[in-house]
């Protein structure tokens, strides 16, 4: 399990090897990420963030992630700061043996991602600057992780 | 007890934390939203709609009518945006 808030960027492929790495029975690896989008005008996104409880609400969901599904690794890069049209923004990357495993648990945890970690976007677009409203839709897509 | 805030919490109060007193009578989240609201000005704007806004006790969410027994961290931010 890696968990990182950070400022910087990531490498996708080198987030890839190293669960390749990490684990020699890994048979089919889920890799997400989500991109600023260059639309209507927009010129940069900023995201704040709660230290401490971000880190504890990504691990929450990750256990939770790997006690529903045989997971060998998983891993969770979110940015912070200000980003331009194109950069990347979060990367969950699921490791497993086999691939219906890997794409649920990277859905499952971008659906959770999006609606519990606390991470706030303020967005710069020509001159005027606003925070972003939550999506019902966002939280829509939950509820077929509860149907148990 | 320290108070924190988030996003455009933040911005209105103009401030991201706070250490305060409990004061009498204010036992759980939404007595001290209340509290907080009775200080008037941004606290009257921003406290005057507790469904716009989520609530953290030592780093996990909380019902406005959890008790404030344990907690050391209470924290007021908007619904959430990332991912």
């Amino acid at each position: 399990m890696k968990i990182r808030v950070q400022r910087e960027d990531f490498d996708l492929n080198a987030e890839v090897n190293a669960l390749k790495r990490a684990f020699p029975a890994v048979g089919a690896i889920v890799a997400f990420a989500g991109v600023v989008r260059g639309s209507d005008r927009l010129s940069s996104l900023t995201l704040e963030h709660y230290p401490g409880m971000t880190e504890r609400e990504i691990a929450r969901h990750m256990e939770e992630a790997i006690a529903r599904w045989p997971l060998l690794g998983v891993t969770v890069i979110h940015r912070i700061g200000e980003l331009r049209p194109g950069d990347n923004i979060v990367l969950v990357a699921a490791a497993a043996e086999h691939r219906r495993t890997a794409f649920e648990a990277t859905e499952f945890l971008m659906d959770y991602l999006k609606t519990r970690a606390p991470f706030w976007k303020h967005e710069a677009r020509e001159g005027k600057s606003e925070w972003i409203d939550a999506r019902d839709s966002d939280e829509a897509a939950l509820t077929r992780w509860r149907e148990d | 007890m320290m108070l924190l805030y988030f996003a455009w919490v933040r911005q209105k109060l103009g401030t991201g934390e706070e250490q305060i007193d409990v004061p009498p009578g204010v036992g759980t989240v939404r007595e001290l939203a209340e509290h907080l609201h009775s200080r008037g000005g941004a606290f009257a704007e921003v406290f005057s709609d507790p469904k716009r806004l989520r609530a953290a006790v030592n780093q996990e969410y909380v019902i406005w009518d959890t008790p404030l027994e344990t907690a050391t961290e209470v924290a007021f931010f908007p619904p959430v945006t990332g991912g």
